[in-house]
């Protein structure tokens, strides 16, 4: 078998108004299939893809939040959220979905996929990367 | 495409898959079974109805690995497999059952 190769798909768009968040959703799923070690990382507005109670009935595009809470059951469970991003845009963490994996080798005990981290250590997890997919 | 039940048209994609889930019935399921040469049993509707609730909480279809390893858990070990899972559906539970669900065809499935 090959090697596990270290990819993260990196976030910076707002959900709406491109596709972008949505593609790239699509593509962490598809690409899930591929056992790699595989991160998600948001920053810039990229932050309210995983704002709780988004609506979109008011735009022609589904509301696909709901499938973040999915990304658990496809083993994608490291959810990076740089902190300044989201003290920019006066969010915190209560402010996201809640997104949860659950570990099968402790009874399907449900833990969290995020993980504020600073800017710094955003560098850090890039810097650590194989592949790095940009939406 | 489409498929007609009890004289009305539903139209469908050029995979026989169905365009608005919101139209979906189980008369609509059995149809697409029968068309395919399949009987529908309770084991099957365990897992349309199991796709039909993943999609109404997560708003996609899951891969068949997902599927496979949900069904486990909420149906047992002895169902959560692939072989028991293609017994019932043997062009593919993913796919095949999702087109019994009315939902879109699985993401990432070719």
């Amino acid at each position: 078998m090959s090697e596990t190769k270290k990819f993260m798909y990196l976030n910076r768009r707002a959900p709406y108004g491109t596709i972008y968040a949505l593609e790239g959703l699509e593509v962490v799923l598809i690409g899930a299939a591929f056992e790699q070690d595989v991160s998600m990382a948001f920053m810039d507005d990229g932050v309210f893809q995983l704002t709780k109670g988004q609506d979109t009935s008011d735009s022609d595009m589904k509301n696909f939040s709901p499938t973040y809470n999915a990304l658990g059951d496809y083993e994608v469970n490291k959810i990076y959220v740089e902190q300044e991003s989201m003290d920019d845009r006066g969010l915190t963490l209560d402010d996201l979905q809640h997104l949860v994996w659950e570990d099968e080798d402790e009874d399907y005990a449900k833990k969290p996929s995020i993980r504020v981290v600073s800017r710094q250590v955003m560098a850090d997890l890039l810097e650590e990367q194989d592949v790095i997919l940009n939406y | 495409m489409s498929l007609e039940v009890n004289g009305t048209v539903y139209e469908t994609d050029e995979e026989g898959y169905l365009a608005d889930l919101n139209q979906w019935s189980s008369e609509i399921a059995e149809k697409m079974a029968i068309d395919d040469g399949a009987n529908l049993t309770q084991p099957h509707w365990e897992v349309i109805n199991f796709l039909r609730e993943y999609y109404e909480e997560y708003q996609i279809a899951p891969a068949v690995r997902v599927l496979t390893k949900a069904i486990g858990k909420r149906l047992g070990k002895d169902k959560g497999n692939s072989k028991y899972l293609y017994e019932l559906f043997p062009y593919g539970p993913a796919k095949q059952a999702c087109k019994y669900a009315g939902l879109p065809k699985p993401t990432g499935c070719v």
